[in-house]
């Protein structure tokens, strides 16, 4: 990344999420499923550097800290809690854009133990967008107590990135958390996410349009997503394209920049 | 990554959505959906394996009792009862003390006003009016909240709240809400303002809305003294002495029960009218149970909750004192402001069983609920400032002299229950909400319904001669 691309992105960050990133600062996404102690992870990570905002004109609350690993600062942004990144909440919305847009250098999905198949959907779709992931399979005490057993590096081959096991409430896996996410956003690992293939006539028609994407998008973001998302109908993304992607946008920063600080409020 | 994408490539991109829109007519999304769905459960079972399975179905066997069919809905309302109980037998000390404590100081105060000469009005405005404001909705506003919410988040962190939603999901989507939507009404029961913030939990923007909408119909902290100190004077003396406390905490707990009545009403009504729709799918989970983290939770609850509200509330009540102090000392002939306004309203606020000073009270009250009843206090003595009658029959005999009957109690009660949002909650409507339309309707829908419910009443009891 050069550094006129930096800076372009610091802005970015700034006036269409409302996050102040310093030169160097890696961003890190905090994404999960609601009652996966992710919360408990964003403070086991940040300590009492956060602050509570909101996402600039959605009413969602949000919440920012900082921490520094091996000299490398980093910005770790916790999304709200939700169950996919298809938009059909503002909660999903704020996150896929996140994601998507705000180009974090890692995205952290932290799943249940307890509940991997309800919990692996959202890191599937996390994959979709971006490479730059990292798996945090927390509650890993919770399980052990339920009997359940996890293979962690089996996980890590199947899905192709890396995976980390933590019981964030005992403070268990936490070094090696950040020694996966510097790894990650330094470059020093390069995950390799595999690609979930659909049916065939769905097949069919990504790899019909994937040409015809590929040179529109400039390598802004993956043109096998937006070919699915183009197939399942979702007209939001378009929009959103237009409002983070676009030179004029990036240009102007009048868009909502609500900055009123709200009481983060219970995910139920 | 960060480069641009130009406004002609926008255009192209359109061009292929609306290529795919047409060409593909079936559900697209339920089949990717349902693969990833299926994909995560195939990795999920590879990975995973279980050696104990007793241990999984602990939480399953306690889910059976909280939300079983038939001792979910006594259990929960066993469990806010508490919740309840507690709050209100728990603020009364450090309320009377708040309360004490302002009055030592406002006595110190008036000292340093009599020292440096300063003219009465002078006084009357700040002291009289804005501190006495400020300080009844701390002292009356203040231990509540602060043994309420952290009461609440103790509950929601233990795994019990989601409990409560997914029992009554049942009937809020008949009345075609949203389950969550009894999590919002619960906590509108400590305040109406965090119960309208609380409604960001809900997904989909036509439930958000009718959450928000009737939210206003389970009493908050402010109103809770109204409903206790007239349900205790006057409905009692009607029944008859002795089991007074008992009969008086019923009478609350039927308000209450026809304030949720009225939500689930409301609720229905709106979703067959202006808010049309099916009820969104509710895909609460049940979340493990897991011993709550008091320190955080509590000191979390009190930050975040507790002092954000009370201070919208106090920026609302301080103008309101400082309003009520002058149009109460204001003559205009030989009555004041206040009074004419009352008389005013008089033949109308007989109409719904009330009189002219009470619809002023609540009309003054505006800014929070909390000052209604010492603002009606002060118009009927005409003394110019709010003031606490510690006295219960001294304000008993009070009303009485100015024709109260357990009508007017009843009706008064009802009209608190029912009528616009707080000044500080509208204010969070319109913030929420981001619509001048939602937010007047949301003032003039319970408005209308509080004159209809009271003038039914009032007409009925009078026509019986029940008065």
């Amino acid at each position: 990344m050069s550094c006129m691309c930096i800076e372009k992105r610091t802005e970015l960050l700034h006036h269409k999420f409302g996050i102040a990133a310093l030169a160097g600062q890696k961003v890190v996404a905090l994404a999960g499923n609601p009652n996966t102690g992710k919360s408990t992870v964003f403070n086991a990570l940040t300590g009492l550097n956060q602050h509570t905002g909101n996402w600039p004109g959605k009413t969602v609350g949000n919440a920012q800290g900082t921490f520094t690993h091996k000299g490398q600062p980093f910005l770790l942004v916790d999304l709200p809690g939700t169950y996919s990144l298809l938009p059909n909440s503002a909660d999903e919305q704020v996150a896929r854009d996140f994601i998507c847009f705000g180009q974090p250098d890692v995205t952290l999905v932290v799943v249940d133990a307890t509940a991997m198949e309800r919990n692996l959907n959202l890191a599937l779709q996390v994959m979709e967008i971006t490479d730059q992931v990292v798996l945090c399979v927390n509650l890993m005490d919770e399980a052990k107590r339920k009997g359940i057993e996890i293979d962690i590096e089996g996980l890590s081959k199947k899905l192709g990135i890396p995976v980390v096991a933590t019981a964030a409430r005992q403070k268990q896996g936490l070094e090696e958390l950040r020694d996966c996410l510097l790894d990650v956003a330094c470059g020093n690992i390069t995950p390799v996410p595999f690609t979930l293939r659909y049916s065939q006539e769905v097949e069919q028609a990504i790899s019909e349009l994937e040409p015809k994407l590929t040179p529109l998008l400039k390598g802004t973001m993956k043109a096998r997503w937006v070919a699915l998302r183009l197939l399942d109908g979702d007209d939001t993304l378009l929009e959103d394209i237009e409002r983070y992607m676009t030179e004029e946008a990036l240009q102007d920063p009048s868009l909502s920049r609500e900055r009123e600080v709200s009481p983060s409020w219970p995910q139920a | 990554m960060a480069a641009s994408i130009e406004r002609g490539d926008i255009h192209r991109l359109h061009a292929i959505a609306r290529q795919v829109r047409e060409e593909n007519t079936e559900a697209v999304r339920d089949v990717i959906v349902e693969k990833i769905y299926q994909h995560s459960q195939t990795i999920a079972d590879e990975v995973t394996s279980r050696t104990n399975q007793n241990k999984v179905n602990q939480d399953d066997r306690l889910d059976a009792i909280l939300t079983s069919r038939y001792l979910g809905f006594p259990i929960m309302l066993v469990l806010l009862g508490i919740v309840f109980w507690i709050t209100i037998a728990g603020a009364n000390v450090p309320s009377s003390l708040l309360a004490d404590g302002f009055g030592w100081l406002e006595g110190k105060l008036t000292a340093v006003f009599m020292w440096v000469g300063a003219p009465a009005w002078l006084h009357g405005v700040l002291v009289l009016g804005l501190y006495r404001g400020v300080s009844w909705v701390i002292s009356v506003m203040l231990p509540p909240m602060a043994i309420f919410f952290p009461l609440f988040a103790l509950l929601e962190d233990a795994g019990y709240l989601p409990r409560v939603a997914f029992n009554l999901d049942r009937l809020f989507r008949k009345a075609g809400g949203h389950g969550k939507q009894s999590l919002t009404m619960a906590m509108g029961f400590g305040c109406n303002a965090a119960g309208i913030i609380s409604c960001r939990i809900i997904e989909s923007p036509r439930e958000r809305m009718i959450a928000i909408l009737t939210n206003n119909f389970v009493p908050c902290n402010g109103r809770w003294p109204t409903l206790i100190l007239l349900s205790s004077l006057f409905m009692v003396g009607a029944v008859g002495m002795g089991a007074s406390v008992t009969v008086a905490a019923l009478i609350v707990v039927g308000m209450v029960l026809f304030g949720i009545a009225m939500t689930l009403f409301v609720s229905w009504a709106l979703s067959k009218t202006l808010l049309r729709g099916v009820p969104s799918h509710f895909t609460l989970e049940l979340p493990p149970y897991r011993p709550p983290q008091f320190g955080r939770t509590i000191v979390r609850s009190v930050y975040d909750k507790t002092l954000f509200v009370l201070k919208r509330a106090i920026i609302t009540a301080a103008p309101a004192g400082v309003i009520t102090w002058i149009l109460a000392n204001i003559m205009v002939g030989d009555k004041s402001v206040l009074t004419h306004v009352a008389d005013w309203f008089a033949p109308f606020a007989h109409a719904i069983g009330l009189d002219g000073y009470i619809l002023m009270a609540f009309l003054l009250g505006l800014p929070a609920n909390e000052i209604v009843v010492p603002i009606l206090i002060m118009g009927y003595m005409a003394s110019g400032a709010m003031m606490e009658l510690d006295d219960m029959g001294a304000l008993k005999a009070l009303f009485l002299d100015h024709g109260w009957t357990w009508l007017t109690a009843l009706n008064m009660m009802l009209f608190s229950l029912l009528h616009y949002p707080c000044g500080t909650t509208i204010y969070t409507i319109a913030k929420e909400t981001k619509s001048t339309k939602w937010t007047v309707l949301s003032v003039l829908m319970p408005l209308a319904i509080a004159i209809v419910v009271c003038f039914v009443v009032a007409q009925t009891v009078r026509y019986f001669g029940w008065v």
